[in-house]
């Protein structure tokens, strides 16, 4: 069973985002990274771009899948995860730690309200595994 | 483990081999040159210094030709080939590659010719090139055929541009291609470098075609559809011409991928089920070799209206013999230089001349019957998503094996120990589990049989002992290799004794 | 047939004991009005003797006898005996891709063999598993530059491969990119002065030797490249030269591409040859190919795989690096057991042969009345000589002499209507040049 920490907001896309005041930190989900396995890399934005919530910002790949990855919200790119350059590995081990992705400044804070809890989420997940 | 049940291999010593750089030794030859037989300058005064090489060549191999033929020789007992036996990947017509092609192709009169050679120099092989064509075209019923693609995903990328470039001649070359979700990867890709996006179209319930979904999606924005034909699940599209008319109708072209044509030659022709342009893999229904990867050819077929857009030079009549005729103003230009693989051309024209009509039917006839009997002698033990009649290859999934924990690959791995290459797996992206199977016309009954009789013995293992399949195969050179690792830290090249990374022109001579 | 091994009574039975009377059943997904009942109207099978003299009659109207200095993207070079029996070895040639690598090892093997030596000769850090041919390889590598940079112009020298520029234009000519050309200067090579490398420039493209035999000057084509952030696309037809010329990657390029066919592929009426495609390891992941990479088994066994596969058609779909599915295997193969034949010294030493050859030649032509070299640049084995007249009339002299004297160079740029292009490698014994010579002055 994935794990879901309360404290985080979540997207249907599979996103968790931390918001901390202006900025937050965005990854993927545990249970992403175990649908989608060993993940070999991570392709992430440059520093300063700008993307519409909902519009793929990187792409994670495993042996033979990529899946693109979604901007929870709206925002301006103001820090990267270079780590998972060498260690793309982490995002399977600590997804919601070491495995983070970008950190954003966030442009419409109304937007927040949007993303699910943890329980919603943790609905949806079932809600898809029955389909 | 218990090995009992394998019948048709057995294990035999392999020889271990290095790489080319770790077999090298300084002052080593293998190559025989004659002396230089003109009066010898030195290289400086022709050739301004900076621009010569200084590296020595460091780190290319050092090598007698006893050491080369022996390396060679031994890495390709690792391999798996037609002539082992059966090689049943779906889609892509493993059948065997006829010796004699390859002794026609070899001629010096094909072998030694320059492709600029003037045209009254060359008629042998324009003749092979047009009597191709025109053969082509009798197999498809298209008016007019191109060999020059090199390979089925050119002819794809060709078919597409010829669509574009009629398109825009009647005034909108048209933004989208239409292209059902069993297609090969290939299909979208070559869309896109045409210049256009890709919609999927559904396949209904029976694996075809969803033709109200197909006529939702047709609109003046739809350039073409790209079918395949039979499809990836091995079936015929019944409805071809209710297909063709609806993008017809709405102004578009039917591409046809002609992948699985093994099923159809000289038993049906495209054209008569209004396909407008087609490729053809020769190195699929046609025999040429594949080669470990390549080279294959993929002539293009199309109506007489898109006729005019086909690449230059065509081969054309002219008095009694051949000629190029370059003057082509509405040619889609060229999609690869002089006249493609024309060396595969060569052995496909082999193939065709030595079947004949009668020979290319009951090939089509012989290969739908050994994929019907696979399928038959398999389908109580493995699940068949889309039961019934299949043309030339069948798909069947895991499902049933998926209860013992084992999936699609671990049955592949599996054959290997059994002696069998394993079908394509995973595709087409519709079925889970996907274990799709071609035998093609060129097996045997017993071989056929043996590998219903291993396909029914790894059901059985995975029931009685699954944790045998999931680290199978047991008998090769290697076990299965960590694919993560591989893609996670790529080495692409030899870096020299202990794999030290170093920005070009490494050093990797071994004999230091 | 003999291709289809079981009998007619084994196919009757096979069929019954699948529930089936007749062949024509298994059919019956066909529409009726779509199932030919006549012949394709191909003819009758026609036996082995038969098309053996078939194929030897047609061959035998192709004139491969003749003294030829034909080059211009296809070379004649000696091809080492042991090449044809290894590559003819039936676990080469008839294999499939290697999918299954454990049963895939010697082609997968191989592969990064070839890998490893097309980076040593092209001072480049990574290579792919060859494309198509040498045309392919640069419309490839002009979408891969695209995909880089994100900007849309490429300036081709004109002395790029004329049928190379062309696939280029069709390759590009729905994607929004535009192609300008770049003039040459009066010594053959590329003209720095008029090359203008903007902003949007997504990269410039040049060819070593040039269709003219030219050595261009690579460096100073990439910092003027490299000034305005583009790329430096270096392509070869004649990747012979290696053996001698300074690596494109010690140069500066970005991505270099080249035609493999002199490493031991035979002319074949130009094909199939084998495209070659190497890069530097920050671009690898916009490769177009395949690539082979090591990898170890649970055992710790070295080993080879596909990999970085997520680049391709077949999971990328769309959204591809390209559409291209194989490499050229086989000729991929040809050309590393060639490099593993010559080794470091004979690949060197053929390239020297070259260089001497075509130096003696061009001398000798130059000596006579009429006849001079049009261009004063460095040269490696082929050389454009202002002809007396049209070249194309000095073709056809020689050709009643049985010598294929060149390309007539007017058919590609028709201001050098009297140049002729001349190629000679190391299969043009002097006995051969002389004649050349001779018949030209005669």
């Amino acid at each position: 069973m994935a794990n879901t920490p309360e404290e985080l907001g979540y997207t249907k896309d599979h996103e968790w985002v931390r918001v901390s005041g202006e900025q937050a930190t965005v990854g993927i989900t545990d249970h992403a990274q175990q649908q989608l396995g060993d993940v070999v890399y991570v392709e992430l934005p440059k520093v300063g771009e700008r993307f519409e919530s909902a519009s793929p910002f990187g792409s994670v790949e495993s042996v033979k899948a990529v899946s693109e990855i979604y901007m929870p919200l709206t925002g301006t790119v103001e820090e990267v995860n270079e780590s998972l350059n060498d260690s793309p590995e982490r995002v399977n081990t600590d997804p919601y730690g070491e495995g983070w992705m970008i950190r954003i400044k966030i442009e419409n804070p109304g937007e927040v309200d949007g993303l699910l809890n943890s329980i919603e989420y943790e609905d949806y997940i079932k809600e898809e595994a029955a389909e | 483990m218990d090995n009992s049940r394998i019948k048709k291999a057995t294990t035999h010593v392999a020889q271990n081999e290095e790489l080319l750089f770790e077999r090298s030794r300084a002052g080593r030859i293998g190559y025989s040159v004659p002396p230089l037989d003109v009066p010898e300058q030195a290289i400086a005064g022709l050739i301004d210094p900076a621009l010569l090489r200084e590296d020595d060549l460091d780190g290319m191999p050092e090598l007698s030709e006893v050491d080369v033929v022996r390396h060679f020789t031994r890495l390709s007992t690792w391999n798996y080939c037609i002539d082992h036996g059966l090689y049943p990947l779906g889609s892509c017509t493993m059948k065997y590659n006829p010796r004699i092609n390859e002794l026609v192709a070899r001629i010096e009169g094909f072998a030694r010719l320059h492709p600029l050679t003037p045209a009254p120099l060359a008629q042998g092989a324009l003749a092979v090139i047009h009597s191709l064509e025109e053969s082509l075209a009798k197999i498809t019923g298209l008016a007019a055929v191109t060999t020059q693609p090199a390979a089925g995903a050119q002819g794809e990328l060709t078919g597409i541009m010829m669509i574009r470039a009629r398109l825009a001649e009647r005034g909108n070359p048209r933004k989208k291609v239409l292209i059902p979700d069993s297609a090969h990867g290939t299909n979208p890709a070559s869309a896109v470098i045409c210049g256009y996006t890709v919609e999927s179209v559904p396949s209904n319930a029976e694996g075809l075609t969803d033709l109200d979904a197909l006529r939702r999606l047709m609109n003046e924005d739809v350039a073409a559809l790209m079918l395949t034909n039979p499809n990836t699940l091995g079936k015929f599209e019944q409805k071809i011409e209710e297909v063709c008319r609806i993008v017809h109708e709405g102004g578009g072209f039917v591409y046809m991928d002609g992948a699985n044509m093994n099923a159809l030659c000289g038993v049906a022709r495209p054209a008569d089920f209004g396909i407008d342009v087609m490729h053809l893999n020769l190195h699929k229904t046609f025999s040429t070799p594949h080669g470990g990867g390549g080279p294959g050819a993929g002539p293009v077929a199309v109506t007489s209206e898109l006729e005019p857009y086909l690449p230059y030079p065509r081969v054309v009549r002219m008095g009694d013999g051949l000629t190029l005729d370059f003057d082509r103003p509405k040619s889609i230009g060229r999609v690869r230089a002089y006249f493609g693989n024309f060396g595969v051309l060569v052995r496909a024209l082999a193939y065709i001349l030595t079947h004949g009509d009668s020979g290319l039917r009951q090939a089509t006839e012989t290969a739908v019957l050994n994929a019907n009997y696979i399928a038959h002698h398999l389908s109580e033990t493995y699940d068949i998503p889309y039961p019934g009649r299949v043309m030339h290859e069948v798909i069947f999934s895991d499902k049933k094996q998926l209860k013992h924990g084992v999936r699609n690959a671990d049955i592949s791995k599996r054959l290997i120990d059994y002696g069998f290459y394993p079908p394509t797996m995973s595709f087409p992206l519709i079925v889970q589990g996907a274990i799709m199977v071609e035998p093609t016309e060129t097996e045997n009954r017993e071989e056929l049989d043996l590998f219903i009789d291993a396909m029914r013995s790894i059901d059985q293992e995975a029931a009685e002992n699954p944790e045998i399949l999931k680290h199978a195969p047991y008998t090769t050179k290697v076990g299965r290799l960590d694919e993560v690792a591989a893609a996670r830290k790529p080495v692409l090249r030899w870096k020299g004794e202990g794999g030290s990374a170093g920005k070009r022109a490494d050093s990797t001579s071994s004999s230091a | 047939m003999r291709y289809i091994p079981n009998s007619p009574d084994e196919r009757r039975s096979m069929l019954e004991s699948i529930g089936c009377e007749r062949i024509e059943e298994l059919f019956e997904q066909i529409p009726e009005q779509f199932r030919l009942s006549e012949p394709l109207g191909i003819g009758p099978p026609v036996s082995e003797p038969d098309l053996i003299a078939h194929f030897r009659r047609l061959a035998s109207r192709n004139a491969t006898d003749c003294v030829s200095f034909l080059g211009a993207g296809a070379y004649s070079h000696h091809i080492p005996v042991i090449i044809d029996p290894l590559i003819s070895r039936a676990e080469f040639f008839t294999a499939y891709t290697p999918y299954q690598p454990e049963l895939s090892q010697g082609t997968l093997q191989y592969i990064f063999e070839f890998q490893t030596m097309i980076c040593q000769l092209t001072g480049m850090e990574v290579a792919n598993a060859s494309l198509y041919d040498g045309s392919t390889a640069v419309a490839e590598a002009v979408l891969m530059a695209n995909r880089v940079t994100r900007r849309t112009k490429f300036i081709f020298a004109d002395t790029v491969h004329p049928q190379y520029r062309e696939v280029a234009s069709a390759y590009v000519k729905n994607l929004g990119l535009t192609i300008e050309t770049a003039p040459h200067t009066e010594t053959g090579t590329l003209d720095l002065s008029a090359l203008k490398v903007d902003k949007e420039t997504a990269a410039v493209v040049v060819q070593t030797p040039n269709f003219f035999g030219c050595i261009e000057d690579i460096k100073s084509a990439a910092d003027a490249a490299h000034q305005s952030g583009a790329l430096l696309i270096v392509t070869m037809s004649e990747a012979m030269s290696l053996g001698v010329l300074k690596s494109p990657g010690d140069a500066g390029a970005d991505i270099v591409t080249a035609e493999a066919q002199s490493f031991g592929i035979p002319l074949s009426f130009g094909g199939p040859y084998c495209g070659l495609f190497a890069t530097l390891e920050k671009y690898q992941r916009q490769m177009p190919g395949r690539l082979v990479g090591e990898a170890f088994d649970a055992e710790g066994r070295r080993g080879y795989v596909l990999t970085l596969s997520t680049r391709e058609q077949h999971i990328r779909r769309e959204k591809a690096t390209s559409n291209i599915c194989t490499n050229q295997g086989l000729f991929a193969l040809m050309a590393t057991v060639y490099l593993a034949t010559m080794g470091r010294r004979g690949v060197q030493e053929v390239a020297r042969q070259n260089v001497q050859k075509s130096h003696y030649a061009a001398a000798e032509v130059a000596k006579l009345d009429g006849f001079s070299m049009r261009f004063s640049a460095p040269f490696f084995n082929e050389f454009v000589v202002r002809t007396p007249g049209a070249a194309s009339e000095v073709t056809a002299r020689l050709l009643d002499q049985g010598i294929v004297g060149g390309v007539a160079l007017e058919c590609y740029y028709p201001e050098l209507r009297d140049c002729l292009l001349v190629c000679v490698t190391e299969t043009a014994s002097k006995e051969m040049i002389d004649r050349l010579a001779a018949s030209l002055g005669a």
